[in-house]
């Protein structure tokens, strides 16, 4: 080949291009994060597991074994690893990327390029950071169950788990885009170590939000906390006979909460795509 | 408008962008156009406007003022329809690595609604063009920064812009891929499609574009075709001498009377070159031996005052020999440019001679056309930025 080949002739240069359907450009940038999240299936696996993994199985099997945890705990801790994973999941998911996207690489651009609002292009990234946050609340369930021995089985309950760990793994997205967007690349890492700590520690994880009534300030802290409702809602709706936060309440909460944070990381993301 | 084939297809009208808690405008009341099937080049220093200006074209930033049309789309307006209608080569690689190069293209093509089908064909015919389909399935990483722009270059072409933007699409390429990539765009001039281009490397841009607009603090400079520039400018012809005037001679004063003979539209000082002079390539430099008695001879044939002399001189060993950085290491030499109106051959003969005639030493003469970089360094001055 060389430079004097003959290129095929497309469409003339001074017809003016049509612009493609909004749906349709929206389903391509998706379509190439979707890919990416097939070839990674592996890597969720271990970003998943490990911790959620280990936490249950030092809390359960280690902890169990001596004597200084009872044999209910795996039961409530489950629920809160599962809401854990698709909030946290979700969080890491859209982060990461972004920071090297909107880094030096400037990746990104291509898809900034693409005919389409450029707020379509951070909402399919929460979309695609939910899916992945699902994924992994789907895969922690049967792994947890493994690990522990049994887990709580309450197929009614299952419709309302699904839509909580939805929401919070939209929020974690939302939260991870927000701060991938706004901080500089050499704070990252500190401050994800400053939210995401105390989002897990005061997430209601490894305890009943309602019993939490005899420490009443650390009761006021952990429901400041979004996480506090994708545990509790998880909670719930596989164990309703255990003390927890209404179904109707973390659902409200976290629909009010997904609003707000779609909106100011839908606002970060263009602020730092357009200046 | 100097049209080609048709009315604009990128429109800048008075734009203005003032960047958050900057004291100037970044872009200050920039206006031009750009015809289809026309290749222009946007030149100018660093930090002069060009990267903000394409940054509204391409709406990555948003103007503070004026108005942008690019493919009959306002850019401010509606700023998603005006992205169908152009497309962009950065400077640096933002390749997706998640993708191999084929990918690129096809899911490139598929971001501007074209179908699958149609874009993996498209994108096929354009890693050929390229020279890319041996290495269209290997990761990105793996690819030279020619191979990169090349396929940048070849993703841009995937959705059939109106507009093409490039920013300095031949930075550090190796000549073969730097012939390819003019190559290309003559071709994409060909079919139509606008070209607007960035670069540094004007000498090389100035074979392809169209015309050129020169921007520094954030306004346009001059906009003309290349050559009309370059005559305009800097005239017909550059004649550089290396000189050490007599002892005693004022430097700035012996600049002038150059300035005064007929035929020189400016002299003006130029800083010492500290490596071997006559730095343009294909000029005449370092005078020798040789060169000062070809230098005698012309100036004594042309039969004009004070060519005899020049000749004596010559023979008395006025004229420096050598022409290098060896006698005196160059210290008290000048280096003055004239810029001719017409034939430099013609006015080498009196400029020696003027220079004999105030005992000034000769140490290398350069003879040169002036570019499109000369209109540059002219318009936007020596200084780095």
């Amino acid at each position: 080949m060389t430079a004097l080949d003959t290129p095929t002739p497309l469409r003339p240069a001074t017809e003016p291009r049509s612009r493609p359907g909004t749906g349709r450009v929206f389903a391509a940038v998706l379509r190439r994060d979707l890919m990416v999240t097939g070839r990674e299936l592996w890597v969720i696996l271990v970003q998943v597991g490990l911790t959620p993994l280990f936490m249950l199985f030092v809390f359960d099997t280690v902890l169990g074994s001596q004597g200084l945890v009872g044999r209910g705990f795996a039961d409530v801790f489950l629920p809160g690893i599962i809401a854990l994973a698709a909030l946290t999941t979700a969080l890491q998911s859209v982060a990461l990327p972004l920071v090297k996207e909107f880094g030096f690489t400037m990746e990104i651009e291509d898809r900034l390029m693409a005919p389409l609002p450029t707020g379509y292009v951070a909402i399919g990234k929460l979309v695609i950071a939910t899916i992945r946050g699902l994924l992994a609340a789907v895969l922690i369930y049967p792994l947890g169950a493994l690990m522990v021995g049994s887990a709580p089985w309450r197929p009614a309950g299952l419709p309302l788990a699904f839509v909580v760990a939805l929401l919070g793994a939209w929020i974690g997205g939302a939260i991870g885009m927000s701060l991938a967007t706004t901080l500089p690349v050499q704070r990252i890492n500190v401050t994800f170590s400053v939210i995401l700590t105390p989002i897990i520690w005061t997430g209601c994880i490894h305890y009943p939000w309602p019993r939490l009534s005899s420490v009443p300030w650390y009761q006021v802290v952990t429901a400041l906390n979004p996480m506090t409702y994708v545990s509790e809602g998880v909670r719930g709706a596989l164990l309703p006979g255990v003390p927890h936060l209404p179904g109707w309440v973390c659902l409200t909460v976290l629909t009010g909460v997904a609003v707000v944070l779609t909106w100011v990381s839908v606002r970060c993301f263009n602020r730092r795509a357009i200046q | 408008m100097p049209s080609r084939d048709g009315p604009a297809v990128v429109e800048v009208d008075d734009l203005v962008k003032r960047y958050p808690r900057a004291d100037t405008n970044a872009v200050d009341g920039l206006s031009f156009t750009v015809a289809p099937g026309e290749i222009f080049g946007l030149f100018g220093p660093n930090g002069a406007g060009k990267s903000t200006t394409v940054g509204i074209l391409t709406t990555r930033l948003r103007a503070t003022g004026g108005r942008v049309v690019v493919g009959g789309v306002d850019v401010g307006r509606d700023p998603a329809a005006a992205r169908a209608q152009l497309a962009v080569v950065p400077q640096h690689n933002n390749l997706d690595r998640a993708l191999t190069p084929r990918q690129n293209l096809v899911y490139h093509a598929t971001y501007h609604g074209v179908r699958r089908r149609e874009a993996q064909a498209r994108a096929a015919e354009l890693l050929e063009r390229f020279g890319l389909t041996e290495r269209a399935d290997r990761r990105i990483e793996a690819y030279s920064g020619g191979m990169a722009q090349r396929l940048m270059i070849a993703r841009a072409l995937t959705h059939e812009p109106t507009v093409l933007f490039l920013d300095e699409p031949t930075n550090a390429l190796d000549p073969q891929t730097r012939l390819l990539i003019w190559g290309q765009l003559r071709e994409l001039r060909a079919r139509g499609v606008a070209i607007v281009l960035t670069t540094h490397a004007m000498n090389e841009a100035a074979r392809v574009v169209d015309r050129v607009g020169i921007v520094d603090h954030g306004r346009l400079l001059t906009l003309d075709t290349p050559t009309n520039l370059v005559r305009g400018l800097a005239g017909d012809a550059l004649l550089d001498l290396t000189v050490t005037p007599a002892g005693g001679d004022d430097p700035d004063a012996l600049c002038a009377a150059l300035g005064e003979l007929t035929g020189v539209r400016k002299a003006e000082r130029l800083a010492t070159p500290t490596g071997p002079p006559g730095g343009r390539p294909g000029g005449l430099a370092g005078v020798g031996a040789g060169g000062a008695a070809m230098l005698a001879a012309l100036a004594a044939g042309g039969g004009r005052p004070g060519g005899g002399r020049l000749a004596a001189l010559a023979g008395a060993g006025l004229l420096g020999r050598g022409g290098g950085a060896a006698g005196n290491g160059g210290r008290g030499r000048l280096r003055i440019r004239l810029h001719l109106a017409g034939d430099a051959a013609t006015l080498l003969g009196p400029a020696v001679a003027a220079l004999a005639a105030r005992s000034a030493a000769v140490n290398a003469v350069d003879i040169s056309e002036p570019s499109l970089e000369d209109v540059f360094i002219e318009l936007t001055g020596r200084q780095p930025r």
